[in-house]
């Protein structure tokens, strides 16, 4: 039988009592460092454009996105994206580039395992979730936009 | 009947430990204990191609050193008793395989060095078997990949978390005249207070380590400073407070002959925020630093508790809090 409440009292002594982490640093690495990689995403667009100045907006968007995934599982691959991920946080998350290391970790991680069981079977533990919920999200988007 | 009390086993014939050995990875190699450690592997593959083997090639080569530390054959070994954090404790069995002694597995989590201590003191004090090799292992790697998320993603550590760390170590107990003497032990229950976050180890596991350490001073009546030294294996810096805390409520002040694994094993500049972790911590410090002060006098009555939280990653994902364990192991000088 489990003492419900001594549970809760300990429970509220250790949060008084554990170390937490600072927002407003946390925050500061987020901004700036996510804000670098758009930045770095619009310089490739905006660089793709020029060179080639038939390509219209939309494609060059797409040619900036999968740029940002080579370079994000690049990095991954030799180990530098999770040195980026332990200080910026939330800021090397949310961009494409935190999507693409999302993928290509487990994938090097469950490698030894296999291709099919493995590698490709593991790839998704992180990223799977985010897609299901994308594709739920776009067709509640997509009937919502239907109806009105 | 050799028992004090409900929980602690006296051992009137001494086992005594005849031979110990400690390898340990490159990051701990760099940490405080560096000097003490038998040895320091620069690479924390160990020549292998994944880090489950390389932590069963660990452990294997651990016993391996440890058996002929205490100037043994390996067919001269009575019985293994050996665990891991692995699913299955996969890395000792496989250690077991290759070195054919008749084996038992132990899992106590991170607690196992205690665990198989105080079951290879019962086996050597009755002398049920001559000698009882007692070992265990954990690797960073593999733990990190059965437990939390791969090497590779840019996730941030929250502050209360711990560092697996990579090592081993091993110790054989025998009937000997002399050396240090495994006098006693104290096998816990298993504690539960509800924590949940099992990014909160040390906060976890102290509720257990108080439960087995004030239940061992009740058995023996002993005061805490009959200690030169109460050594905690992995609570880290918040969970060795809390210990210090909820034995103080209780009456026990524990003072400077107080130490944690955990809290030590890693210099302040390596970033593990709480310290480490994992079934190789206590074992390898109690297998280099604790035997060796021992050996030269510097230490003379120490309580070695290892404590590990009993949880698998399903019970975690289902909501279940986390329950915690830690046994208790007495060792005395030459007598």
């Amino acid at each position: 039988m489990q003492d419900l409440e001594r549970n809760r009292k300990y429970n509220e002594y250790v949060t008084s009592k554990m170390a937490k982490t600072k927002p407003w640093p946390s925050l500061f690495h987020a901004f700036w460092v996510g804000g670098l990689i758009c930045l770095l995403g619009e310089l490739i667009k905006d660089s793709l454009m020029y060179f080639f100045p038939t390509m219209t907006a939309d494609v060059a968007g797409v040619w900036e996105s999968a740029i940002l995934i080579f370079i994000a599982s690049f990095l991954t691959g030799v180990g530098v994206y999770d040195r980026i991920g332990a200080y910026a946080g939330a800021g090397s998350i949310v961009p494409i580039t935190g999507f693409s290391n999302s993928i290509a970790s487990p994938a090097m991680e469950f490698k030894r395992e296999g291709i099919i069981f493995g590698l490709c079977a593991k790839m998704f533990v992180i990223a799977g979730p985010v897609i299901v919920i994308g594709v739920i999200a776009s067709i509640v988007a997509g009937i919502l936009g239907l109806i009105f | 009947m050799n028992r004090l009390g409900k929980q602690t086993f006296v051992f009137n014939n001494y086992p005594r430990v005849i031979g110990n050995y400690s390898v340990v990875g490159p990051k701990e190699g760099k940490g405080n204990f560096a000097q003490f450690f038998d040895e320091i592997s620069d690479n924390d593959l160990f020549g292998e191609k994944s880090y489950e083997k390389a932590e069963s090639k660990m452990i294997e080569y651990t016993i391996t050193q440890a058996i002929a530390n205490a100037k043994l054959k390996p067919d001269e070994v009575d019985v293994m008793l050996a665990g891991d954090l692995m699913n299955q404790i996969t890395s000792s069995s496989f250690a077991a395989r290759s070195l054919s002694i008749p084996y038992a597995g132990m899992f106590g989590a991170c607690s196992t060095m205690a665990e198989s201590l105080c079951i290879g003191a019962c086996l050597v004090d009755g002398g049920y078997v001559s000698n009882a090799v007692c070992a265990t292992g954990s690797h960073f790697s593999s733990a990190e990949k059965q437990f939390r998320y791969p090497l590779e993603l840019g996730t941030q550590r929250p502050p209360t978390s711990q560092w697996t760390v990579t090592g081993a170590g091993c110790t054989v107990l025998a009937r000997n005249d002399s050396g240090i003497a495994v006098t006693s032990a104290t096998i816990g229950k298993v504690v539960d207070w509800g924590v949940t976050d099992a990014n909160n180890m040390g906060a976890a596991m102290a509720p257990a380590a108080f439960d087995t350490i004030a239940t061992h001073l009740q058995d023996t009546g002993r005061e805490p400073d009959y200690y030169d030294l109460i050594l905690t294996g992995d609570l880290g810096k918040l969970g060795s407070e809390i210990l210090m805390d909820l034995l103080e409520y209780k009456g026990y002040k524990l003072g400077k002959n107080y130490s944690d694994c955990g809290q030590m094993i890693y210099a302040n500049y390596q970033k593990t925020f709480m310290g480490g972790s994992g079934c190789g911590c206590g074992a390898s410090i109690l297998n280099s630093y604790v035997l060796q002060r021992m050996r030269s006098g510097h230490l003379k009555n120490v309580l070695f508790v290892a404590t590990g939280a009993l949880m698998s990653t399903v019970s975690a994902q289902q909501g279940e809090s986390i329950p915690c364990i830690a046994h208790g192991v007495v060792l005395k000088g030459d007598l």
